[in-house]
């Protein structure tokens, strides 16, 4: 029944107006699932727009009965947090941090993939199960002793010592999404390269590096994202001056009474990049968020 | 798979040697250190001579510490709740719109970004919706003539409310999950089940719900493992409170070490949290291992 419906052109018309003046069953059952997508699709831009407009209303219009949904907007939260909070050094910072890790733990990430899919070397199987492992260790069990050997090492409240945890951090998921793509590289090509007189380092940035892209650009962006928004290490692992943008927006919260419209500025400017990047690269999200679970 | 022969000796060793290093240092040294640290009684801004041995003392504090215990029970709770609800949710919405349905590419574009913003912006978000006096939720509340409610303080209100800021930040993963799970099973098995004349219900329960099994088993693995790393949105919107109710056992970690400044006891208490991620690891790959070798 349900296949005979794809190629039913009656049906084909139902699904463009959404609604037709024959109502069969069909047609309804097709009518509820667009108010379902109508009612989710609402749910999930709701809030993201309540955050948005609140970031463009003054303190009185916050405060008044009622969510105002028009109003005059002004911009003084953004002058507030772009200007008297240090936000362009705390975005720096973020910006330092994010580039850097998602930069080696692609690259160092990279190699141990290669590895672990075309060497058998003994330790192999305890490399890629611990690799496993390590995944799950929640950051809430590192804070602790990486707070004290941080602070031992004289790598606490620096950028590099919040790049080094949080390629540590990454290098587990990218080595596992990598991975299913290298496996996925003809080996033949490797081959003809070797009887060329190629060495594995030269293969491995010429042939295996251009072919997965798709790979890497998933990777990097779910590093990043974790470099970008991660809190408790960076709350504890920096100071003023090396402070990044997640840790940056609680201050606001901390004060007495919130100032709901510079918060919401600040959070504004903090998932900004992430909501451009969701609509220009949905697809490589989507891989991203699926190898491993659906790819096997 | 591959040219298991082709480069031999220290060539794989220096392929790995960067991530193991890296790994070891970030992850492996710090939990060794972690449980070092559980033996001593040591105070936050003291320096490192000044702690002084205990042997198991602060185990035996943790044992008997209410605190421990209630954020252990919270963060049960939280898991359990928001995980199950997450599963049904997610497998219901992606069996409702499976078949492809106008619309669904922006659906899922706008499904994604409750992953992709920082939880600590969901947190300071869903603490604004939730706000006793300016929230969204309270002003559709006043709407049909209530009054308004205190979401966030209090009690038996604060854990529901973060819960179903957890159901709306990561319901899209499970649905984003079975979505492509569905639209990578075999078409003969539904389409056998189709012309022995099944119902759709019959087709879903019988045949694509055990096709989807090892999908379903590591959607609900990396959630509930998530669900114990989860602190953020605790953090900021509630810090805990009102009173305990809502300090999951991460947030017990961070409030122990950086609050109280005890840093032994917190050490004990992140092997609690680590004994607790192990444990559900283990349990849940023996479970699911039918479902997964199957694959």
């Amino acid at each position: 029944m349900k296949n005979e419906s794809l190629k039913n052109p009656a049906e084909r018309d139902a699904r463009v107006g959404g609604f037709t003046a024959d109502a069969s069953n069909r047609g309804a059952w097709k009518a509820g699932k667009s108010f379902l997508l109508f009612i989710l699709a609402f749910l999930y831009i709701v809030p993201v727009i309540v955050l948005f407009l609140t970031s463009f209303k003054t303190q009185i219009q916050i405060m008044e009965k009622g969510f105002g949904w028009f109003f005059m907007p002004t911009l003084m939260n953004y002058s507030n947090v772009l200007l008297e909070q240090g936000f362009l050094r705390y975005m720096t910072n973020s910006l330092i941090v994010g580039l850097a890790s998602t930069f080696v733990t692609l690259l160092i990430g990279g190699f141990a993939s290669y590895a672990l899919v075309r060497f058998n070397f003994f330790g192999k199987g305890t490399i890629s199960f611990g690799t496993l492992l390590l995944r799950m260790i929640p950051p809430a069990v590192l804070v602790v002793p990486i707070y004290v050997l941080w602070s031992y090492f004289g790598l606490a409240d620096t950028l590099l010592g919040l790049v080094i945890i949080y390629v540590g951090l990454n290098l587990p998921f990218t080595i596992w999404v990598l991975i299913s793509f290298i496996a996925d590289v003809p080996v033949e090509l490797e081959e003809a390269a070797v009887v060329d007189g190629c060495g594995p380092w030269r293969i491995f940035f010429t042939i295996i590096l251009p072919l997965i892209k798709p790979g890497l650009a998933a990777a990097a962006i779910f590093t990043f994202r974790i470099a970008w928004n991660e809190f408790i290490l960076a709350l504890v692992l920096t100071n003023r001056v090396t402070r990044t943008l997640p840790v940056a927006t609680t201050i606001y919260l901390t004060d007495t009474g919130v100032e709901w419209g510079n918060i919401t500025a600040m959070g504004t400017l903090v998932a900004l990049p992430a909501i451009i990047f969701t609509f220009f690269a949905a697809k490589q999200l989507i891989a991203g968020l699926t190898a491993g679970a659906v790819k096997g | 798979m591959g040219n298991k022969g082709l480069f031999k000796g220290i060539t794989p060793y220096l392929f790995v040697a960067p991530a193991v290093l890296v790994l070891a240092f970030t992850c492996l040294y710090p939990v060794i250190k972690g449980f070092e640290l559980s033996f001593y009684d040591w105070s936050l801004g003291t320096p490192i001579e000044s702690r002084k041995y205990i042997g198991w003392e602060n185990f035996v504090w943790a044992w008997q510490d209410p605190a421990l215990f209630n954020s252990i029970k919270v963060t049960l709770i939280f898991a359990a709740f928001a995980v199950t609800a997450e599963l049904f949710l997610g497998l219901l919405i992606a069996f409702l719109l499976e078949k492809g349905i106008k619309g669904i590419a922006v659906l899922r574009t706008v499904f994604i970004i409750p992953i992709m913003i920082a939880p600590v912006v969901v947190g300071l978000l869903w603490r604004y919706l939730f706000d006793a006096n300016f929230g969204l939720i309270n002003h559709i509340v006043s709407l049909f003539g209530f009054e308004p409610i205190v979401w966030l303080g209090t009690p038996g209100l604060a854990l529901p409310a973060i819960i179903i800021t957890d159901i709306w930040q990561w319901t899209p993963f499970m649905f984003i999950l079975f979505l492509a799970g569905l639209q990578s099973l075999p078409k003969d098995p539904v389409e056998a089940a189709q012309v022995d004349g099944a119902t759709t219900w019959q087709v879903i329960r019988q045949v694509k719900l055990p096709l989807l099994a090892p999908v379903i088993w590591v959607a609900v693995i990396l959630r509930i493992i998530d669900a114990f790393r989860s602190l953020e949105v605790m953090f900021i919107m509630t810090f805990g409170g009102p009173g305990r109710e809502t300090e999951v056992l991460s947030l017990n970690i961070y409030k122990t070490a950086f609050m109280s400044q005890r840093l032994g006891l917190a050490a004990v208490n992140s092997i609690f949290l680590l004994a607790f991620i192990i444990l559900l690891s283990v349990a849940f790959l023996i479970i699911a291992r039918p479902a997964l070798s199957r694959k």
